[in-house]
């Protein structure tokens, strides 16, 4: 009987499917816990509790929204593309959902081992921008055009200093693979990207907050002024659709932090001689510390959704190109010297 | 030297660091929720909550059919019709109040020269049907009739002070 269910493993087809099934399906329930946290931790910040009614400490909470938005109706609005306004949330949840076929969990546990994952994942947030487009373009309802307007200019304008931070760590890893970009930083806990790439980690991140449109660059969403933006016409699954998409998104942008800045899988511990901690097996590389360092960025995503009120649309503009393009750029002259000066233990020439 | 100290604390994000500091600190600190159906907030014995209709200890409706809370009433939600009662006295022969229309704001309970009209403590009621909301004079006198030792209590309290 093991054999069997072995011998049907080995079946190309079946052994990627089980793959898919294993990295989507913790995936979907984080996201589900991940609205719960949200939800929590800013009432938490605002002296509130948060919900807590359904479950013990409302921990059925995802699980009754995600019940009643399956079962809620569509409405098409008079005068919808119905096809483009199907595809749209397709496309975003698509994309958000094809990026993760190429990040590690390990050395050895990653989906499709691609040489170029990096170039691969930018690729794949930006087509999941058109998502957002096709939404608003299709709703017919100026709302939503005016959120799409605000939401292409964003995610593009953010996208070149996000490009340029990438560029940073290709460049001190010389690789676009993740797997090996980890293994470069391999060593100790100073051998990780965040200390030499500092200001483009901090870049990284922050464009990240803003190409997935969380606070404080939700002008996309701008509840005040254009309601909820692009997806201000969708209701029921549709919308669910969208939002899984984003925190998809944020976990995506979350856990590439980790991977590419502080050393994904590897421990902080290692090398350490003090105590014997780096032979302890505190020192072993393992995906707890990928997930627990994943969590730290997800957790700074809503605390700064608690913490600053959104930008002005213009702040945002002159934030991503006279801000974060310069600097980035600049930073990128800074690794080339600090190559050229052999600085160890990142820029040695192996 | 103030523009450059104000681009080194724009540049590595002082004003962003404080502000997390400050949001920071209020995730630990106790949580002030009050968990409404099974705890409450206290109440004044000003609450101005549902309308009720008083009548004196002899059983006697206390409205005289003066007609000033109509009078006074910002959102025109109470409608009065009065008459010659057979002992010759002037009462209301209809009194209505739109809960739908009124903002609670006091002003009839103030108008009132007898105490009649009052505004109570109750806050939890509801319409299951159109008109459930529309408080004739019976719906009025029948909440006086229920809560008359609370109103009595809470004028009492208020009494010092009018």
């Amino acid at each position: 009987m093991l054999d069997l269910i072995l011998s049907i493993y080995e079946i190309p087809v079946i052994n990627i499917l089980v793959k898919i099934i294993v990295i989507l399906v913790p995936l979907l329930l984080t996201v589900a816990y991940f609205t719960y946290a949200e939800r929590k931790i800013i009432g938490y910040m605002q002296v509130r509790i948060g919900p807590n009614r359904v479950g013990p400490r409302g921990w059925l909470q995802p699980i009754a929204d995600a019940m009643k938005l399956m079962f809620k109706e569509i409405i098409f609005p008079s005068g919808a593309n119905k096809v483009l306004f199907t595809i749209a949330p397709t496309l975003a949840i698509a994309t958000a959902l094809a990026a993760w076929a190429v990040v590690p969990f390990g050395s050895q546990m990653v989906l499709a081992d691609l040489n170029v994952a990096l170039l691969y994942i930018l690729a794949m947030t930006s087509i999941g921008v058109y998502g957002v487009i096709l939404a608003g373009w299709s709703s017919n309802s100026k709302y939503a055009i005016m959120s799409t307007l605000r939401t292409a200019a964003q995610v593009v304008s953010y996208e070149i200093a996000m490009g340029f931070a990438l560029v940073g760590v290709v460049m001190a890893a010389r690789s676009l693979n993740i797997g090996e970009i980890v293994e470069g930083q391999s060593g100790s806990i100073w051998g990780w990207y965040m200390w030499p790439l500092l200001p483009l980690f901090v870049i990284y991140f922050i464009s990240g907050v803003a190409e997935t449109n969380r606070a404080p660059f939700d002008v996309a969403e701008g509840e005040s002024e254009i309601v909820a933006g692009f997806h201000v016409e969708y209701s029921g699954i549709l919308f669910a659709i969208f939002f899984l998409a984003e925190y998809a998104n944020m976990i995506l942008i979350s856990i590439m932090a980790a991977l590419l800045f502080m050393g994904g899988w590897l421990s902080p511990f290692e090398g350490v001689s003090f105590l014997g901690l780096g032979s302890s097996f505190l020192a072993a590389s393992s995906i707890v510390w990928l997930l627990a360092k994943t969590a730290i960025f997800m957790f700074l995503f809503l605390w700064f959704r608690a913490t600053f009120p959104r930008y002005r649309y213009d702040q945002i503009m002159r934030l991503g190109w006279k801000v974060f393009i310069p600097v980035t750029i600049v930073w990128i002259y800074v690794i080339g010297i600090m190559y050229y000066m052999q600085i160890a233990p990142w820029f040695v020439k192996g | 030297m103030r523009h450059l100290t104000q681009f080194i604390n724009s540049l590595f994000l002082a004003e962003l660091f404080k502000g997390l500091s400050v949001t920071g600190k209020y995730l630990f600190k106790k949580k002030i929720t009050v968990q409404y159906p099974e705890e409450k907030t206290p109440q004044s014995f000003r609450f101005r909550g549902l309308h009720a209709l008083r009548r004196y200890a002899n059983g006697e409706e206390r409205c005289i059919a003066c007609k000033l809370c109509e009078a006074i009433c910002p959102a025109l939600a109470i409608s009065i019709e009065s008459e010659e009662r057979n002992d010759g006295t002037r009462r209301t022969k209809s009194y209505d109040i739109d809960l739908t229309k009124c903002i609670f704001c006091g002003f009839c309970e103030e108008s009132c020269p007898v105490d009649s009209i009052v505004e109570t403590r109750i806050f939890e009621y509801h319409g299951e049907e159109r008109g459930d909301l529309l408080m004739t004079k019976e719906k009025l006198l029948a909440v006086g009739d229920k809560y008359e030792q609370q109103i009595a209590a809470d004028r009492a309290q208020d009494a010092p002070y009018r």
